[in-house]
């Protein structure tokens, strides 16, 4: 064997170690949602049988069926897809207009709009949970969607990020529409939010998935049953239900399953303004 | 030429609007709130609210042991999990963007898909993979020979189990932001260092990592800001308990305002809680004019 043989040799044998450790470190961090989706079909009995079975012996879809015949797993379904799709598709129009006007209207106070707008980004949500709280309940929004999605839709983030794609579209636009007798609204509706698209799609996705997850607000300000979303139907199942594991597995599932697929689509999108984010910081 | 008020109404108005009903206000309210004792008896009518001075503030810091502990274990939480979030994401991103590595958008998708599932059911498995009697870790330990403890009820351990899957969940977004980062030394200066001779670890420690410090303190302080906030993990999984070994401020915060109704009390302790925040926040935005 010579030399450059033996340096091939040696590529090959510290790609296949790197490979090897990327993938078991991979199938490690993942292996509780391997479990959970086994559980999921397993009949109760199998799921405290030991030694625990990956692929269970008798596989079953009993637990999701009871999901939703017995436990009423459809109505915060429902409610989460309600909150979810009306937070982000309303906070996206809002937050859209507000960095359009930060960014390319002309009037004085602009900068310090914007500066207001983002100081509130450092304020910790728990802050301002408990008047926002006693407010709701002043104005009857307590149990209400309103109450659930009204807080989250004017998002300063999303504000940001808007406004920091903004200023890569060149003003000639604006001005062109403009020479042609356009008014700032169609400038707006039928030039620049086409424009703003892989913005507003990832930040439609971070609106989504925190709307979808958000745990803490619902929590407080939905009471009534009939209003839980999906993380507070897990919470309440697993209180009833505790003891049955494979419909808790079952839940969590039907709660993470609807991310994971938004996310596989739109993963590009994503990853490409956090490379943004990153390098900016 | 300037925008007409009506233009500005229609495009301003309802961001403004929703930021000062939910946000400006708000704050001004719990600030004022913080100085008042302000029970369920204040939420009906707001005269009933006692005007304390400091009080509440005195109490936090000086009398009250349960935020003691929750400001340990947060401190304690963010102490362990702040640099071994950092050390592991970036090991991993050095490893992802290797030259030989091959399936990079695969690994990046797989190591982030814990940061987007639910906390809540994500919560519900690990309880059962950790469950001392009949979970999966400890029947595997056992297999080697090694007695697992009651990972969630043993008060020497919630805590580290507590870390552990914060770290776990903390993981992809930031091996993504330290790959960015990597991506944006020039190929020339390392083609320069491995002229003059550098080995790999020279190369990392005396190229790389200078090259690194905006993105690390970036990455250092959006952690900061976040593991300050810890809630989700120790509400579903440990409820505080055992013995307290697993509060956090927000849980704090949570239990005397939603469960005791303290909310002048709970009101300062969201901004003692602000406070620390704020000035955390204050040096990331040094850093990023700087950077």
């Amino acid at each position: 064997m010579n030399k450059t043989q033996l340096y091939l040799w040696m590529e090959r044998v510290k790609s296949l170690i790197l490979h090897v450790f990327l993938f078991g470190s991979l199938i490690l961090m993942l292996t509780p949602f391997a479990w959970m989706i086994s559980t999921s079909f397993k009949t109760r009995q199998e799921s405290y049988s030991m030694p625990p079975t990956w692929i269970p012996d008798e596989i079953t879809f009993s637990n999701y069926i009871e999901l939703f015949q017995a436990v009423d797993f459809a109505r915060p379904l429902m409610n989460s897809i309600i909150v979810a799709v009306a937070t982000t598709s309303i906070s996206l129009v809002v937050c859209a207009m507000a960095a359009y006007a930060i960014t390319k209207f002309n009037f004085r106070g602009r900068k310090q709009t914007f500066l207001l707008i983002l100081s509130t980004m450092m304020v910790p949500g728990q802050v301002t949970t408990i008047p926002v709280f006693l407010l709701m309940k002043k104005i009857g929004l307590v149990n209400t969607y309103t109450g659930i999605i009204i807080p989250a839709i004017a998002s300063v983030s999303t504000i940001f990020f808007l406004r920091q794609f903004l200023t890569t579209i060149s003003n000639d636009y604006i001005e062109a529409a403009k020479i042609e007798g356009a008014g700032e609204w169609t400038i707006f509706s039928k030039l620049i939010f086409p424009m703003m698209k892989p913005a507003l799609i990832t930040m439609g996705i971070f609106t989504f998935t925190g709307a979808w997850n958000s745990f803490f607000w619902p929590l407080i300000i939905a009471t009534d049953d009939r209003f839980y979303t999906l993380p507070l139907a897990m919470t309440i199942l697993n209180g009833q239900h505790g003891g049955n594991i494979g419909l808790n597995m079952a839940g969590a599932i039907v709660v993470i399953l609807p991310l994971i697929v938004l996310f596989m689509f739109t993963q590009k999108y994503i990853i490409q303004s956090m490379n943004v984010g990153g390098l900016k910081g | 030429m300037k925008t007409s008020l009506k233009n500005l109404g229609i495009f301003l108005f309802p961001a403004l609007a929703l930021i000062f009903t939910f946000l400006v206000i708000p704050i001004l309210v719990s600030f004022y709130m913080s100085f008042h004792e302000f029970g369920v008896m204040s939420v009906i009518d707001w005269r009933n609210a006692r005007f304390i001075g400091l009080d509440n503030y005195k109490r936090i810091i000086f009398m009250d042991s349960d935020f003691h502990q929750a400001l340990k274990n947060t401190l304690f939480v963010l102490a362990i999990a702040m640099p071994v979030t950092i050390g592991l994401s970036l090991f991993l991103a050095v490893l992802i963007n290797s030259k030989m590595t091959k399936f990079k958008s695969f690994f990046r998708v797989g190591f982030y898909i814990p940061a987007i599932t639910n906390t809540v059911a994500v919560a519900l498995v690990w309880k059962w993979i950790l469950n001392g009697d009949y979970g999966i870790l400890n029947y595997f330990l056992n297999f080697l020979g090694i007695e697992g403890p009651q990972w969630l009820i043993d008060p020497d351990y919630a805590i580290y189990t507590i870390i552990f899957l914060v770290v776990w969940k903390a993981l992809g977004p930031n091996v993504i932001i330290f790959i960015a980062g990597l991506q944006s030394i020039p190929e020339t200066v390392n083609e320069a260092a491995e002229i003059d001779g550098a080995n790999r670890i020279q190369k990392f420690f005396h190229i790389t990592m200078p090259l690194l410090s905006p993105t690390i303190l970036y990455i250092s302080l959006m952690i900061l800001i976040g593991y300050l906030q810890l809630f989700d993990e120790p509400f579903m999984l440990t409820k505080g308990g055992p013995l307290n070994s697993t509060i956090s401020i927000v849980m704090h915060i949570y239990n005397e305002g939603f469960r005791f109704f303290n909310f002048g009390y709970a009101s300062a302790l969201s901004f003692i809680l602000f406070f620390g925040i704020f000035t955390f926040s204050l040096i990331r935005i040094k850093t990023i004019k700087e950077g």
